[in-house]
């Protein structure tokens, strides 16, 4: 057992948490999966190395799958991380609730137990970008209004609206999706190719200044549909708009200063 | 039925023939690296025969995504309604199908003509015509062989093809329409090539054929169940499970969907389209009370359906061992591991 699985589950054990969320081998070599140890012997079983991509900040809105009562830990990706300072930047979780762990390269445990400590941390760790993804935005910048059109509408026709995209990002923790709401019926909410581009404006509007570009929406599509693409590139625009700088707490889009310079606001 | 053997690189001039004879092929078709059913419109545009599963089942050939039941319009007083004529429903082919899938329309006939007899989906699959290829190789979520199918199994196809090492492949003509598909090649499928049914070509099938070794019984499944309705197991298992459809849209054999207004004023249309158990709004009642208000009952009436209700109540189970739903859950719950400890219990 590596000492980090060792603390951890001490940690369980003696009480400090209830409950840790992390990863543990999955169904092939190349893959691993989230695990939810509630005791020791299970702690022997997590993991944490490059194939640990599921964004688990999805799991800390999710009240039915959380002990009442106390610590709750994560061993934590800077995804993970990231996610989960933009929770509590949204009051979504309290800071204290979630003791939020990263593993270092020589296997160090280090606790992130506040919103200071997560800001610190994912500043001293950024995530490099990914080529790949800048290479598609810039493939796709460069078509005229008409390509673009078409590669999405050809993209979103094999969309099944399974919903995985929403199920899986941490952000989407609504209880109530507009795509359930019925009166009125704002999006149509079966799958064909217009509705299938409904639902995606919609939630990468929704997202717009609060994605974390974690990239978990693409990784759970099972079309494998670029749609994380999107959110990228509404975070591109955000950033050229408003900086790369976010409040502490709301969303550029969702929050406002007597002061700003646009006349709507007096 | 007859069988036939022919070379396998007569297998594309048999689909274009197909083709040519005006079918809506739908057909693996690889994409950015990933394999799925898509209409195709030559043989060139079919995927390399290497891969074990498309992402999606061929259910879609009966059961679209989203299908108009009736439009509808009104003008003063006076209501028309519109329903579509199955005889409008393309003559389908599905190309290369696997006996999974087409062990899959089985238990979807049964859902679909239980109480009442559901005349879209019934004149779809009277129009589609499976061909589907034996398995050559399994991957980790395949089990077929632990639900009553397997690799080479027939049952439910129109027709089987089995590459041999060589270089022949066998082709087992199951039903009528299976015939109709080998009559429009008839310089392929002619009595020169017909096999006989002690052919040694059949035990030259079976040593092609992927090895599963079945891993639990139906039965099994089912005797533990029938004590798991209270089960912690439940639990343990979904946790992780984050409640999408992802499962059961890719799954051959979930029939769920539901019914949905386009209305546009005095003229609309209602249209069926897929839904999932997993959903939390699958079940909610107009009063906000869900009679499945976890994801743990959710995960709880996926399973039971499919090996317990459907077994007692329809005949059939509600599972090929295909593996799709573990090859497309975002978070690897993996079926195949989870039945398989719930029949070690
Ligand atoms: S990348 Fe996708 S899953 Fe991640 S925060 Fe953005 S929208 Fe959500
Ligand atoms: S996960 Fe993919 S298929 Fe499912 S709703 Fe989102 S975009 Fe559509
Ligand atoms: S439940 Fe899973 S393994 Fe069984 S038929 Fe459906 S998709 Fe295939
Ligand atoms: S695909 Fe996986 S996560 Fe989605 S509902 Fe099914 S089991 Fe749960």
């Amino acid at each position: 057992m590596n000492n980090w699985n060792k603390q951890i589950a001490d940690m369980l054990a003696d009480g400090t948490v209830a409950l840790v969320i992390g990863y543990e081998e999955g169904s092939t070599p190349q893959k691993t999966r989230p695990l939810f140890c509630h005791d020791a012997v299970a702690a022997e079983r997590l993991v944490m190395d490059g194939r640990c991509t599921h964004n688990l900040a999805v799991y800390l809105t999710k009240k039915e799958l959380l002990p009442a009562e106390g610590r709750i830990g994560v061993v934590a990706t800077v995804n993970v991380l990231k996610s989960a300072l933009q929770l509590m930047q949204e009051n979504q979780i309290p800071e204290g609730r979630f003791l939020l762990m990263a593993v270092g390269p020589e296997g160090k445990l280090t606790e992130l137990p506040d919103a200071e400590s997560l800001r610190q941390y994912i500043a001293a760790h950024p995530l490099p970008d990914n080529p790949e993804v800048a290479a598609l935005i810039e493939k796709i910048d460069a078509m005229s209004r008409e390509e673009r059109w078409a590669y999405w509408q050809e993209c979103l026709s094999k969309c099944v609206k399974c919903y995985a995209c929403r199920a899986a990002c941490p952000l989407c923790y609504c209880t109530r999706c507009i795509v359930e709401d019925n009166r009125p019926q704002w999006i149509l909410p079966w799958a064909s190719t217009l509705p299938n581009i409904e639902w995606q404006i919609n939630r990468v509007m929704h997202m717009a200044g609060r994605c974390t570009g974690c990239g978990a929406c693409y990784a759970a599509c099972p079309l494998h549909l670029p749609i994380h693409l999107l959110t990228k590139k509404l975070t591109q625009e955000i950033n050229r708009e408003f900086g790369t700088e976010r409040p502490a707490k709301g969303n550029v889009l969702s929050t406002f200063s007597p002061d700003d310079k646009e006349n709507f606001i007096h | 039925m007859k069988n036939y053997q022919i070379k396998h690189s007569d297998l594309d001039g048999w689909l274009e023939k197909i083709i040519a004879a005006g079918r809506r092929v739908i057909a693996p078709v690889t994409e950015e690296g990933h394999t799925d059913f898509r209409p195709i419109h030559s043989p060139a545009e079919v995927a390399a025969d290497d891969q074990v599963q498309t992402i999606q089942s061929a259910k879609q050939a009966a059961f679209p995504k989203a299908e108009t039941l009736f439009s509808y319009r009104k003008e003063g007083t006076a209501v028309s309604l519109d329903q579509p004529a199955p005889e409008s429903y393309l003559q389908t082919v599905v190309w290369r199908a696997r006996p999974c899938d087409a062990a899959g329309f089985t238990p979807l006939s049964a859902i679909f003509n239980w109480d009442y007899k559901d005349n879209l989906y019934n004149a779809r699959l009277a129009r589609t015509t499976l061909v589907a290829f034996s398995c050559q190789q399994a991957d980790a979520y395949c089990f077929c062989t632990s639900v009553g199918g397997g690799p080479g199994e027939k049952k439910g196809c129109d027709i089987l093809v089995t590459k041999l090492p060589s270089g022949k492949a066998l082709v087992e003509v199951c039903t009528e329409k299976g015939e109709a598909l080998a009559a429009l090649a008839p310089g392929l499928f002619s009595e020169a090539n017909a096999v006989a049914d002690d052919s040694p070509l059949f035990a030259e099938k079976q040593s092609a054929l992927a090895q599963l070794p079945a891993r639990f019984s139906k039965e099994d499944i089912r005797r533990h169940l029938a004590e798991a309705f209270d089960s912690p197991v439940w639990r343990e298992q979904s946790e992780r499970c984050l409640g999408c459809g992802a499962c059961a849209f890719v799954c051959p054999t979930c029939a769920c969907f539901d019914i949905q207004e386009d209305p546009h004023g005095s003229h609309g249309r209602r249209i069926r389209c897929w839904d999932s158990c997993a959903f939390a709004l699958f079940t909610q009642h107009t009063s906000g009370h869900n009679p499945r208000p976890s994801q743990a009952t959710r995960w709880r009436q996926r399973i039971l359906h499919k090996f317990s209700y459907m077994p007692e109540r329809l005949d059939a189970t509600g599972c090929t061992g295909c593996g799709r739903c573990s090859r497309a859950c975002p978070v690897d719950m993996n079926l195949l591991e989870h039945l398989t400890s719930i029949a070690q219990k």
